[in-house]
């Protein structure tokens, strides 16, 4: 299938075959990872600009290494000490890059929208690097991927997201992605980082991890944001890692032989994962991580490579 | 000085006419309504044919943004702005800088209508709590004096209970009612729209239906306890209309507004991430639309009140959850709420002209909302049949934020007069 979009700012807004395109582009991008000289020229003469709003080493990192391994010029646009930190608003900043007529610009911000703001106000390509707790597409298509090589297929597929489903854009992402893909999809936690009407959305609920993750194929853990502790969502992290923590024992006496375990990281080693799952032979979450350079190529390709179709 | 409004479909709910009639005004007062009027001699014709004429609309909720914020609105813009949408007469909040907390600040507005105004009738709420802190009282009396029509700290809930009940106690002998922002600001805290899916979709805070509710809930029982009449502001929930329509079924004293926003637009308009859908209390669920209607229709809610807020375009145009709350109302009101309340039928427009003219006026005890012989001369008359686009850019507001920009509406305020003259930009 083409890609007809100028931006990538939603899962929600895709369709399956898009979802499946993006996918396939980005496994077919995976061996460069191996290869002596990693560097094709597709995006020779192209501009990428990073623009981070919110700390973020893994992820601004993995759309760095993508765009210079296509061969983009990458520039690294963060908050600290630039313009935004005077006072500048959101809108200028984004008019003064645009400016500079980059060809995509990768955004991640703290406020939900924002990525959809920039793709109104710019010509260029936006890519939404997370914003706010709306959605993070890249980690939805990398975590899809995951899944892909290791089980094959979607359709048919059981899911427990679990944690802090409220506040998380890699939930929200990943929730529409596996249900447009034929998945069923469990969320679970207490019921204060459960969002409201989150059923509506196709998904099940679940308030105990060990019924949630019986018989599922992935499991997927969600960081849980110490900086929520104060809003009195939670009693403690003691009593949150004793009820939701995943541990190898847990694991072992309700879950699947072969399920996968992920975290969209950076893990809280002891909250919601212990190390010995984190690490153990359940666990891709390293596998994710490598996943993610290969899907943000996929995703330059298609905004900005010389074969698509991109909107005029 | 006489003016004969001839041949109008003339609705004066309060001395129940409903037909066509001329309207004579003499020395800004209404001389006589009836049928086939002749023209005194020297008297200014205004030929009405097809047109409807009302009672002059009341606004009890605006911000006019002066003193403090005059680069959003000032009282010049904003009664130009209440002119043009068919107000004869708008209640201003306090919520200026200084705060409207004492007889000066008063009576600063009351001069600046006076002497830059477009006539319009300029009516200033006063805070309830020095410098709507909710920590201490305002100097009530002083403020009641200086001319205030009632007393609010809108834009901010009174969280202490023990506070708002003596501000009800003190402020009873003045016969000025109490207009309650009801939000819980605990519950509503971090909140940028309404609690429910499209919150749970587009990842945004949301603010539970239940922060109105139970300080509606929490109000009503205050105004019970000191006997006090409590006006409830901008009322948005099925739950809240609910609450007023038993209370008001028991005898308390409460009375309460619905903005147009809330009887035209959902949550669901959240979805564009304009800035312009921003407010409090936010857009709420469909269920909850049909309920401020339904309240509105069988008068649990006594007046439509927009609730103008001015903000400039820097404060709405970014990040969703940055911007600021609240959106101009006072020219696109009328027209919006004849195009999709009365021209689908959901709302007759009788009951409209009441709302907006009949029902503010006795609320607040305002002269007007009457075209009895002897009333101040305060008219609006509307075109039922006009079509226009809403233009942001042609506004007499110093603001142009709105969520209606671009809609196509059919009816619209034609005049608007104030004691005898007309004012419309």
């Amino acid at each position: 299938m083409g890609w007809t979009r100028k931006d990538l700012l939603t899962i929600a807004e895709l369709d399956a075959a898009e979802i499946v395109t993006l996918l396939d582009t980005a496994a077919s991008l995976q061996e460069i990872a191996g290869r002596d000289i990693k560097k094709v020229p597709a995006l020779r003469g192209k501009t990428v600009v990073n623009l981070f709003y919110e700390n973020s080493t893994r992820t601004r990192t993995s759309f760095e290494i993508a765009g210079k391994w296509l061969s983009a010029d990458v520039v690294n646009f963060s908050v600290l000490g630039s313009s935004a930190e005077k006072g500048e608003s959101f809108i200028d900043t984004a008019k003064n890059i645009a400016a500079m007529s980059p060809d995509v610009v990768v955004v991640r911000h703290s406020s939900a929208g924002a990525a959809t703001l920039l793709a109104r106000e710019l010509p260029c390509a936006i890519v939404n690097a997370g914003d706010g707790a709306h959605e993070h597409p890249t980690q939805a298509l990398l975590d899809l991927l995951t899944i892909r090589e290791h089980k094959d297929r979607f359709e048919g597929l059981s899911v427990a997201i679990v944690g802090d489903v409220a506040h998380s854009r890699v939930a929200r992402s990943n929730i529409h992605g596996m249900r447009k893909l034929g998945m069923s999809v469990t969320v679970a936690g207490p019921p204060t980082l459960i969002p409201p009407f989150v059923g509506e959305l196709g998904v099940k609920v679940s308030h105990r991890l060990e019924e949630a993750i019986r018989d599922v194929d992935v499991i997927m853990m969600l960081r849980l944001q110490q900086e929520r502790m104060v809003g009195g969502l939670i009693p403690s992290l003691r009593e949150y890692s004793r009820y939701w923590g995943l541990t190898l024992d847990r694991l072992r006496s309700h879950a699947r032989e072969d399920v996968l375990i992920m975290h969209p990281g950076p893990v809280n080693r002891g909250v919601e994962l212990s190390p010995e799952v984190a690490d153990g032979p359940y666990s891709v979450i390293l596998d994710q991580v490598a996943k993610g350079v290969a899907v943000r190529m996929g995703v330059l390709l298609l905004l900005a490579g010389p074969r698509t179709g991109k909107g005029a | 000085m006489m003016l004969l409004i001839r041949n109008g479909r003339v609705i004066d709910p309060a001395n129940s006419i409903d037909g066509v009639r001329d309207v004579l005004v003499t020395d800004g007062r209404i001389e006589r309504v009836g049928a086939g009027l002749q023209p005194p001699p020297g008297a200014q014709i205004l030929d009405a044919t097809g047109k409807v004429v009302c009672p002059g609309f009341i606004d009890i909720h605006v911000h006019l943004r002066e003193p403090g914020f005059a680069y959003k609105e000032t009282v010049a813009t904003g009664t130009r702005a209440a002119a043009a949408g068919g107000f004869t007469a708008v209640c201003c909040m306090a919520n200026t800088s200084p705060v409207n907390d004492n007889g000066s600040i008063t009576e600063y507005i009351l001069d600046r209508a006076r002497t830059e105004g477009s006539g319009v009738r300029v009516y200033p709420i006063g805070a309830v709590t020095r410098g709507l802190e909710g920590k201490a009282l305002a100097e009530l009396a002083e403020l009641h004096d200086a001319g205030c029509v009632a007393f609010s700290d809108d834009g901010r809930c009174v969280m202490n209970a023990d506070l708002y009940r003596r501000a009800m106690e003190y402020t009873l002998p003045f016969g000025a009612p109490v207009i309650s922002h009801a939000e819980d600001e605990t519950l509503s805290r971090g909140g940028v729209m309404n609690e429910g899916l499209v919150s749970t979709e587009l990842g945004l805070p949301g603010i539970p239906a239940v922060a109105e509710d139970v300080m509606v809930a929490r109000d009503i029982l205050l105004a019970e306890l000191t006997g006090a009449h409590v006006h409830i502001a901008h009322v948005s929930t099925a739950c809240a209309v609910r609450i007023v329509r038993e209370a008001k079924a028991r005898g308390v004293r409460v009375t309460a507004e619905v903005t147009p926003h809330h009887l035209i637009l959902t949550e669901e308009a959240v979805r564009s991430w304009n800035g312009n859908t921003k407010m409090a209390p936010p857009l709420r669920a469909k269920r909850d639309v049909e309920a401020v209607l339904e309240g509105l229709l069988d008068g649990t809610i006594d007046c439509i009140a927009t609730d103008h807020a001015p903000h400039a375009t820097s404060e709405k145009e970014g990040e969703f959850d940055r911007a600021a709350n609240g959106i101009v109302g006072l020219e696109t009101a009328v027209a919006l709420l004849l195009d999709r309340l009365v021209r689908p039928g959901l709302l007759p427009l009788p009951t409209l002209v009441a709302r907006l003219s009949r029902d503010p006026a006795r609320l607040l005890s305002l002269p007007g909302g009457s075209l009895a012989a002897g009333a101040p001369a305060d008219i609006t008359i509307l075109d039922p049949d006009a079509t226009a686009t809403i233009e942001p850019r042609s506004f007499r507001s110093k603001s142009r934020n709105t969520p209606f920009a671009g809609w196509t509406v059919t009816g619209g305020p034609w005049r608007t007069i104030v004691a005898g003259t007309v004012v419309t930009p």
